[in-house]
């Protein structure tokens, strides 16, 4: 690793105009992208701004409809939560199958969205279940977040707080995880929302992305048939050692199946 | 350098660190607790697996400076005096082990395991998806997963 200053704010104004004050300076939130990272020496800040002790952005909480998960809340959290649990059991789940055990005590949901991994298990529930951003700045629809590869509409400095995610009439994740890392090779969310049907892909692109052939057909028909005829392109799906981009379109049919199938 | 102090196996320890330095560098070249063990240091083989404020985290992927003020246990802070800690009993008893690298990572995982699943039960299948951030070069997972089993139940879960 490369030195580093170190700071640990309490105040989401403080994490920001140290930020603001220096464009070198990085956001640490659970560390389990950014901290590998800084071994390899791919990145170099000159201080990591810790955020784990800015209680304002850690929590869960269910009320009105939505599910509101605070920035730092990490994985496990989310999972175990019997709020979430009975109100959206399809991101208790997603939250659950992230990594391993350690890593979900650790690892958060603003710093999962933030990377935006393509393999990344969250891009599909802020996507899929139409979740808003909520920054120190703005909102930030889920649809409009993810612009590309590790790309998000984020601006410079601009600090996730929390995700508001609406409970869905139901829902439902599957992941072909990749066995060593856990990472989705395709991950697919498929949710029946009070605004219709929403299908969102993960691991398969360049970062999370609908659907809309398979909302359309499921928006007529909530059935497994109803999708079962749709050829998923190839054109433009990742590819990389552990899985062609035609295997990669393959199981996006399959892991939307198989969310359809779980609600039936 | 940055004076952090935490609690670490109930004890007050002080170091002076470096901001990159790794909690399990800290724990292992400052304060002399080499039981916690660097395996891949790439986050995935969980043989630095300690406790943060109880729950399992791998300190190999923490900064030393992020444990200021917190609570660390350990494998050095299992057993009680001289007397193995049920677990530990387990994994001697039921040859939880081959080389014994990953074995104080399994042991903090395990108990991990146990503190999710105390009042409630636990079966093989559970105890085999809950130790997927371990592994095992030796692949000795059979005698681990009885091991943790044997564990669970001399500790009062319902092992099913």
């Amino acid at each position: 690793m490369h030195s580093f200053a170190y700071h640990r704010p309490k105040t989401i104004a403080e994490a920001t105009s140290k930020r603001a004050a220096d464009p070198d300076a990085s956001y640490l939130a659970g560390g389990m992208t950014l901290i590998p990272t800084l071994k390899q020496r791919l990145a170099n800040p000159t201080q990591v701004l810790d955020l784990s002790a800015i209680t304002e952005l850690k929590g869960v909480s269910v009320a009105n409809g939505i599910v509101s998960v605070g920035a730092m809340t990490c994985h496990a959290d989310v999972a175990l939560s019997a709020d979430v649990r009975k109100a959206l059991p399809a991101l208790a789940d997603l939250a659950g199958a992230i990594g391993d055990p350690q890593v979900r005590n650790r690892g958060t949901i603003g710093g999962s969205l933030a990377n935006s991994d393509p393999s990344a298990d969250y891009p599909a529930a802020v996507v899929g279940l139409g979740a808003t951003i909520h920054t120190n700045t703005r909102q930030i629809s889920g649809d409009d977040f993810f612009k590309g590869l590790f790309e998000t509409a984020l601006e410079p400095g601009e600090l996730i707080v929390k995700v508001t995610l609406p409970i869905a009439k139901r829902a439902a994740y599957m992941k072909f995880a990749n066995p060593a890392s856990g990472y989705a090779v395709v991950g697919v969310m498929v949710a029946d929302t009070a605004q219709g049907v929403r299908v969102a892909v993960t691991g398969a692109g360049a970062c999370a992305f609908r659907q809309a052939d398979m909302e359309a057909a499921l928006a007529k028909s909530f059935t497994v048939a109803a999708i079962k005829e749709i050829v998923i392109s190839a054109d433009d799906l990742n590819a990389d050692m552990h899985a062609t981009a035609e295997y990669r379109a393959h199981l996006v049919g399959v892991m939307a199946r198989r969310a359809v199938a779980a609600m039936a | 350098m940055i004076k952090i102090s935490l609690s670490v196996n109930g004890t007050e320890r002080s170091g002076d660190v470096e901001p990159r330095t790794l909690l399990v560098d800290f724990l292992r070249t400052q304060l002399g607790l080499t039981g916690t063990h660097v395996g891949c240091d790439t986050s995935q083989c969980g043989a630095c697996t300690i406790h943060l404020n109880g729950k399992p985290v791998k300190s190999c992927t923490m900064l030393a400076v992020q444990a200021d003020g917190q609570n660390v246990k350990t494998i050095e802070g299992v057993a009680v005096g001289d007397e193995m800690h049920p677990m530990q009993a387990a994994f001697k008893e039921c040859h939880g082990l081959q080389c014994g690298f990953c074995t104080p990572g399994m042991v903090m995982s395990a108990l991990g395991i146990i503190e999710r699943h105390k009042g409630d039960h636990l079966n093989e299948a559970m105890v085999r998806h809950e130790l997927e951030g371990n592994l095992c070069r030796c692949t000795g997972y059979q005698g681990i997963v009885n091991a943790i089993l044997m564990g669970a139940k001399n500790m009062g879960v319902k092992v099913i």
